[in-house]
């Protein structure tokens, strides 16, 4: 568990994040969304004491931040940013190994950890283990360097726009990965992200920032149903209010008995994919299959009572 | 390529039998030579000249390459930042000094042979290497030394493990130059006595004997373009595996 104790950060007269408050469950994903300026860098890059904090504490487990020497709290803390920040002089493989090798783990060790996560990002490990950075693709760069973060298995990971680099269908799949993977190795992840479809793709809990202050901090679909400000309505966007709001309720839980024609979309789908299929086919209902056997239909009408209960 | 492939060793082979070998180009050097006069310097062997002018060579370069990169390092750090104008000036100054008023006023400091020689090459040799650390060690890519820091290196782990070794191609080039300058410089030491191959130049100035001069001036040449290609083919080496294949060719 992550603890930020009324932390605030001054430079030179200018509040950069004032009097911040939050609590992090192990094993969750939160997203810290604001516009330029609003701080949610400041605040991440407290958290791993590459800003020291004016006044407030950091608890990670209990242990405040400021019990041990800054570059050593970071070999605990994994930390991705946008244009991944690889060493060009090193391979991909010494690259991951990078934190690892600082805690001196034995050559194997780190050898097994490098093959293993490579093949959870899907890189073959005879294939790239040796090649350098820049003989990589964006999206794989990004993985390794993402990779890198989450070598050491450390208590939890912090990510600066780590997407922000890669174009849309990339950073899409990119997206993917990291919730899968995140789900598989039970990680803590902050992630700070000026997109708000990314944060409420991604993650269990959205925090917002304006003006250095927490406006809003909550699961995704409270923060699209009831904005705690304008400012958080306006992040949301009210015209994709709905559409949002449907990208996060999955399919299954308004679906209903009886078989119908076309293709089908899995139970993991959402209503915002029914929806489109809807939309898209002219038809008013969408068959829902479960591996690969019909088990059900999901309807305009349902999807709109769904949406409407919140107008 | 293939020019550098066969020109490559035939300068090595030019270089190696001038050395080792002068009396062959006897033949060759006769029509420079006064009538009567000797062709080849024999007063001492060109090897044990030319190893004492690479010594030289070395040592100043070793020296400034010392000296240039730790104050890079140091004016590079937050804490040393206030001193880079003045190191730089510094510096500069050692550049714009002639080597031959280095060579006058060292003289009655460390008397006749190496010794003002050295300190010449030396200070002569630093600008090159300094500026080119600090070029290198200050364009360094954001991202990484963000990322350096944030994964939880020390401050000598980045320097040791990241900013120098980035900056290694950038910091070779510095030194080529200064050891290039060097490499011809080194003769006028000859002037104060110090072992060099700037010995057989003068000596040819002072009898007129052109094959000397031309004898002299040729070992040194070649040593220079082919130090300079082997520290060219160097940096290439270091910088390719860094760069996108597209940036080099």
């Amino acid at each position: 568990m992550i603890e930020i104790d009324r932390i605030t950060k001054v430079y030179e007269g200018q509040i950069a994040v004032e009097n911040v408050s939050m609590t992090v469950e192990t094993g969750t994903i939160t997203v810290i969304v604001g516009t330029s300026g609003s701080g949610k860098t400041t605040l991440l890059r407290m958290i791993n004491r590459l800003e020291e904090p004016t006044s407030g504490d950091v608890r990670i487990n209990g242990d405040s931040t400021r019990s041990v020497r800054p570059h050593i709290l970071r070999r605990r803390i994994g930390y991705a940013i946008q244009g991944h920040g690889l060493f060009p002089h090193h391979t991909v493989a010494r690259n991951i190994a990078a934190v690892p090798d600082l805690l001196n783990w034995p050559r194997d060790k780190i050898r097994a950890r490098v093959d293993e996560l490579l093949a959870l990002f899907s890189m073959d490990p005879a294939q790239f283990r040796d090649r350098y950075p820049a003989e990589l693709s964006g999206g794989q760069q990004q993985r390794v360097g993402v990779a890198r973060a989450l070598a050491s298995r450390p208590d939890l990971l912090l990510m600066d726009e780590p997407f922000g680099a890669l174009d849309p269908i990339i950073r899409n799949r990119a997206q993917e990965d990291l919730r899968r993977i995140q789900q598989k190795l039970g990680s803590t992840i902050m992630l700070v992200t000026h997109d708000m479809e990314e944060a409420i793709r991604l993650g269990d809990r959205v925090a917002v920032m304006d003006g250095g202050k927490l406006v809003q901090h909550g699961p995704p679909a409270e923060i699209i149903t009831r904005p705690a400000t304008d400012f958080v309505a306006n992040m949301v966007g009210d015209v994709e209010r709905p559409l949002r709001l449907l990208s996060l309720i999955p399919v299954i839980e308004v679906m209903e008995d009886g078989r119908v024609e076309g293709a089908a979309l899995s139970t993991q789908a959402s209503l915002r994919d029914a929806l489109s299929a809807c939309l898209w086919t002219g038809r008013a209902e969408v068959p829902i299959e479960r591996d690969g056997v019909l088990v059900g239909r999901v309807t305009l009408d349902a999807i709109r009572a769904r949406i409407g209960s919140h107008a | 390529m293939s020019f550098g492939k066969l020109l490559r060793p035939a300068l090595v082979a030019l270089l190696l039998a001038l050395v080792l070998r002068p009396t062959w180009f006897i033949p060759l050097f006769r029509p420079l030579a006064p009538a009567g006069g000797p062709v080849i310097y024999e007063r001492a062997s060109l090897l044990s000249l030319s190893l004492s002018h690479l010594g030289l060579v070395a040592a100043a370069s070793a020296a400034a390459t010392v000296v240039a990169v730790t104050m890079a390092i140091l004016v590079t750090r937050p804490a040393g930042a206030a001193f880079r104008p003045l190191s730089r000036t510094i510096t500069n100054v050692g550049q714009t000094f002639p080597p031959v008023a280095v060579l006058a006023l060292a003289v009655p400091a460390l008397g006749f042979g190496a010794g003002p020689t050295l300190v010449a090459l030396f200070l002569y040799g630093l600008l090159p290497i300094f500026e080119n650390a600090i070029t290198g060690l200050t364009t360094l890519p954001v991202a990484t030394m963000e990322a350096a820091r944030g994964i939880g290196l020390s401050r000598l782990q980045i320097l040791l493990r990241v900013e120098l070794p980035l900056a290694l191609p950038v910091i070779l080039t510095g030194i080529r130059l200064s050891v290039v300058i060097a490499l011809g410089t080194a003769t006028i030491g000859s002037t104060v006595a110090a072992r060099t191959l700037g010995e057989v130049i003068i000596a040819g100035l002072l009898t007129n004997n052109t094959a000397f001069v031309l004898q002299g001036g040729l070992i040194v040449g070649l040593f220079a373009v082919l130090i300079y290609d082997a520290m060219v083919q160097l940096e290439r080496h270091l910088s390719r595996r860094m760069d996108s294949a597209s940036s080099l060719s």
